[in-house]
């Protein structure tokens, strides 16, 4: 039996990667003597090291079976788990990490680092090692005193039990590591010789163990054949000593009766490459993790559930249009409003089939923030800061390419709110503040948005010093009254820092810019809210799918933009007495209280228009970055969903533009990108400013 | 099979030699068009598409010879008008404007842009070594636009550069 197993190796890979990602999660809610957490860490380290033997990544299986060591004793109750001790195991997951991604890459990787924690989880264990000797030679003292209940497994493997891979030997030596076990083959079920398979199991067992341990660590240990087997195990009375070392005699003696037939059994099961039980394990465990998904792969993981209502709705979609090809067939005008209720019909099931694919896309924010709790804790030990990490919302499901992109503005964000924003213990309690500090992550949908914020409950912003570094860099003028979300925004300015020392996690003034810009470029905002004393949050909003939006249809001249739905307040038709002309050109809307300003959009596109005058002219009232602006525009056409096509990949980026689609007749429409316009129009107008400050000087 | 051995009367030399089968030779093809009076010529490997002129679709403030994006079958291509970019004719659109589309591979990303052009005129063949080297003595279009010159019985083709007219808009316009 030979199988081909490098088609197994991406299974293996992003398998392992998902292990690692539970491990180091749950090093992180560690807390003593909680024993399913670490059982499940080390079925985690197990299964990579079972796998990556199986692959021929032999570093990467020398390097977890030490781990694995490791957790063994810690799993046992030989060695009580320390911060240290979770500490290595952290940097273990790590390491493990670089070698797994090295045989995937087929690259080089920091061996330093792989033979300084080699040493650190050798020496770890080498303090341990004679205690786990005494723990040995306990465990024989205990086999000479049998304590504990007495089990008796009736355990009837179904004849292909070896061909999934499965060796009962391993699971009678995983037995009696629980206690003194003791077995009797039954050959009842073999068939004469000539009717042998040898690939087949006809061996049958019962078992008895002594041992303290649950039904439940029993039943483990049967874990992956429990569907593959008759399996009962019933606990005898406990019985007094004596009569228990008899029935243990009792089972010895019947133990032996056929040695021969165990020991052929045993070579039957020895004869299994090992390579098919690895991989058919694989498979398995690929099937039960279904519905979780590697954070950066190529590929994604969909839920069954999904994929059937796209199957339904295919199924709806073919009988619409079997039903408007046999209209279509001998068509007659009479006919015109059955066609006309099937296209509706279509256009029903093109719109849900279309949200169905979209969802396809849809992932849980979790995968985002899963990183964050490893990160808070690596830096509240760098920084010394106690540092809780709250993360609510972690269902919030987002499209897959933003959720990819979003990774590193929040990390920044994060490291940023640890670094600058939570103070030392020190002054927290000098404050009356708890001694930790709390960071919180929340996710939560708004409208067709996702909105994500990362609140600090640290010293806030200090406005004064935003201020005066702003002024000592000339990005605003001294005498200038700034708004505290005007004061926050300098904060996004290129190489600004206010930390008075840098740190080399933060404060060199590069990045919150990028962060911004970043955040930008998925057509989101970010929003600072910041209370001296209290803390800072920051509230990064972004559209739940890149793909497609909702718009407004508006014409401008000969052309037809869109205006994204999310952005308009309102549309209207301007009336003179709430028009106002201030500071010579700019034109004011008064709209309830507030003045909004009114940008033209043919004077900031450069166009021919219809409509230059505002009175009576139609008005789009749209919101960004908290600034409301009203577009000038030369009719209000129809509201669609647009599919958003990059500029990018062909020219370039486009200020005021976000991207352009394909409308219904073939033709191509710019997608407005409404923050954009609004900063082209500052701009145009600082400049006019300036150019009326020359020319007034040299007056 | 060799193909000279169907038409071992024909010498193997000359441009020419073969009519209406003068795809035979070893050298590279060469699309070539008119932009005013004068021929110049891409990679005929290089050409996607010959699409007769369409009004396309703005972009706002690009600079004159950017004319706007068309739809190509779900792609959204520029499309730049080369005689405004090299100052050469007049930028006339006529029924025998042609739009050129060319697609190259840069850095494995693949770029579409559309080239206004006043006609496109014919398929030539040319062997490395017939490309000469173009003198330098100013004119409209970037050196680095330029391949080199082709001479066809007393005329001349300007060789164009698909990479370099690629990157032309890549340049943030000033």
């Amino acid at each position: 039996m030979s199988i081909d197993l490098s088609q197994f190796i991406p299974s293996f890979l992003e398998e392992s990667f998902e292990g690692l990602e539970l491990m180091e999660s749950s090093l992180l809610n560690l807390d003593a003597g909680d024993n399913e957490i670490i059982n499940s860490i080390f079925r985690a380290a197990h299964s990579i090291k079972g796998g990556a033997g199986t692959f021929g990544f032999d570093n990467v299986t020398e390097f977890t079976h030490l781990v694995e060591t490791l957790l063994d004793e810690i799993r046992d109750g030989r060695r009580d788990i320390t911060a240290k001790d979770t500490e290595l195991l952290l940097v273990s997951v790590d390491c493990m990490r670089l070698l797994i991604e090295a045989a995937r890459d087929d690259a080089d990787y920091d061996q330093d680092k792989i033979t300084e924690t080699t040493h650190l989880l050798e020496q770890t264990l080498e303090i341990d090692g004679p205690a786990s000797h005494i723990e040995i030679a306990k465990s024989d003292e205990d086999t000479q005193e049998p304590a504990g209940k007495i089990w008796h497994i009736t355990f009837i493997p179904e004849h292909h039990l070896v061909q999934t891979g499965n060796d009962p030997l391993l699971l009678f030596s995983a037995l009696a590591d629980l206690g003194e076990l003791t077995l009797k083959a039954k050959t009842d079920l073999l068939p004469a010789i000539t009717e042998m398979d040898a690939t087949e199991l006809y061996i049958s067992w019962e078992l008895s163990l002594i041992s303290d341990a649950s039904e439940e660590d029993i039943r483990e240990v049967f874990e992956w054949v429990e569907d593959e087997c008759k399996l009962e195990i019933v606990e005898l009375e406990v019985s007094p000593k004596s009569s228990s070392s008899e029935t243990q005699d009792s089972l010895r003696n019947s133990a032996s009766v056929d040695p021969e037939i165990s020991d052929s059994q045993t070579a039957l099961v020895t004869e299994q490459p090992a390579s098919a039980i690895q991989s058919s394990e694989k498979i398995e465990k690929i099937e039960k993790n279904k519905t979780k998904t590697k954070q950066d792969s190529g590929s994604i993981r969909v839920g069954v559930d999904k994929v059937d209502s796209l199957i339904n709705l295919m199924g709806e979609l073919v009988i619409t249009q079997s039903m408007l090809s046999e209209l279509g067939n001998d068509f007659e005008i009479s006919k015109l409003e059955k066609l006309k209720s099937g296209l509706d019909q279509l256009l029903q099931n093109t719109k849900e089939l279309q949200e169905s694919v979209m969802k396809i896309r849809m992932l849980p924010i979790s995968f985002a923030f899963n990183r964050f709790p490893r990160l808070v804790h690596d830096l509240s030990i760098k920084t010394g800061k106690e540092i809780n990490l709250v993360i609510r919302g972690e269902q919030t499901e987002l499209d897959k390419t933003v959720m990819e992109q979003i990774g590193d503005p929040l990390v920044h964000l994060v490291r940023n709110a640890v670094d600058h924003g939570i103070e030392s213990s020190d002054m927290r309690i000098a404050n009356g503040k708890p001694k930790s500090g709390t960071i919180t992550l929340d996710a939560y949908h708004q409208g067709g948005n996702i909105i994500i914020e990362i609140s600090d409950d640290g010293g806030g912003i200090n406005r004064e010093a935003v201020l005066s570094k702003a002024i000592e860099k000339g990005l605003v003028d001294s005498g200038a009254t700034l708004s505290d979300s005007q004061v926050f925004d300098l904060l996004f300015e290129p190489g600004f820092s206010t930390a008075k020392e840098i740190s080399d996690i933060s404060g060199r003034g590069v990045g919150m810019d990028v962060v911004k810009r970043n955040i930008q470029s998925l057509g989101g905002r970010i929003q600072v809210e910041s209370q001296p004393g209290i803390g800072s949050k920051f509230k990064v909003n972004l559209p739940l799918t890149l793909a497609i939006l909702d718009g407004q249809l508006v014409r401008v001249g000969t052309e037809v933009y869109i205006i994204p739905l999310i952005t308009i307040v309102e549309s209207l038709q301007a009336k003179e007495e709430f028009i106002n002309k201030v500071s010579g050109d700019m034109t004011l809307y008064r709209l309830r209280d507030d003045n909004v300003p009114v940008i033209p959009i043919y004077q900031l596109f450069d166009l021919p228009a219809d409509t230059k005058e505002v009175n009576n002219a139609l008005l789009v009232v749209v919101e960004a970055d908290g600034q409301k602006v009203g577009l000038l525009v030369d009719d209000l056409l129809a509201q669609q969903q647009v599919v958003i096509k990059s500029l990018k990949d062909n020219y370039q980026q486009v200020e005021g533009i976000s991207g352009a689609t394909i409308l219904g007749d073939g033709s191509v429409a710019m997608i407005l990108d409404v923050p954009g316009m609004i900063e082209m129009a500052m701009k145009r107008a600082q400049e006019k400013q300036n150019e009326h400050i020359l020319e007034g000087a040299l007056v | 099979m060799d193909i000279q051995a169907l038409a071992k009367d024909i010498p193997e030399q000359g441009e020419y030699s073969l009519e209406g089968i003068d795809f035979i030779t070893s050298g590279k093809q060469y699309l070539t068009f008119l932009l005013g009076e004068e021929q110049y010529a891409v990679d005929i490997l290089c050409v996607e598409e010959i699409r007769s002129w369409e009004q396309p679709t703005v972009i706002p403030n690009a600079p004159k010879y950017v004319k706007g994006v068309i739809n190509m079958r779900g792609i959204i291509v520029p499309i730049i008008d080369l005689r405004l970019k090299f100052n050469i004719g007049q930028a006339t659109y006529s029924d025998i404007t042609v739009v050129i589309v060319l697609t190259v591979e840069i850095e494995d990303q693949s770029r579409t842009i559309g080239f206004v052009v006043d006609a496109v005129s014919d398929v030539l063949n040319a062997e490395d070594n017939e490309i000469k080297n173009s003198p330098y003595f100013g004119g409209c279009v970037p050196q680095s636009c330029i391949d080199g010159l082709i001479n066809v019985g007393a005329k001349v083709v300007t060789l164009l550069n698909v990479e370099t007219l690629q990157l032309i808009e890549k340049h943030k316009v000033d």
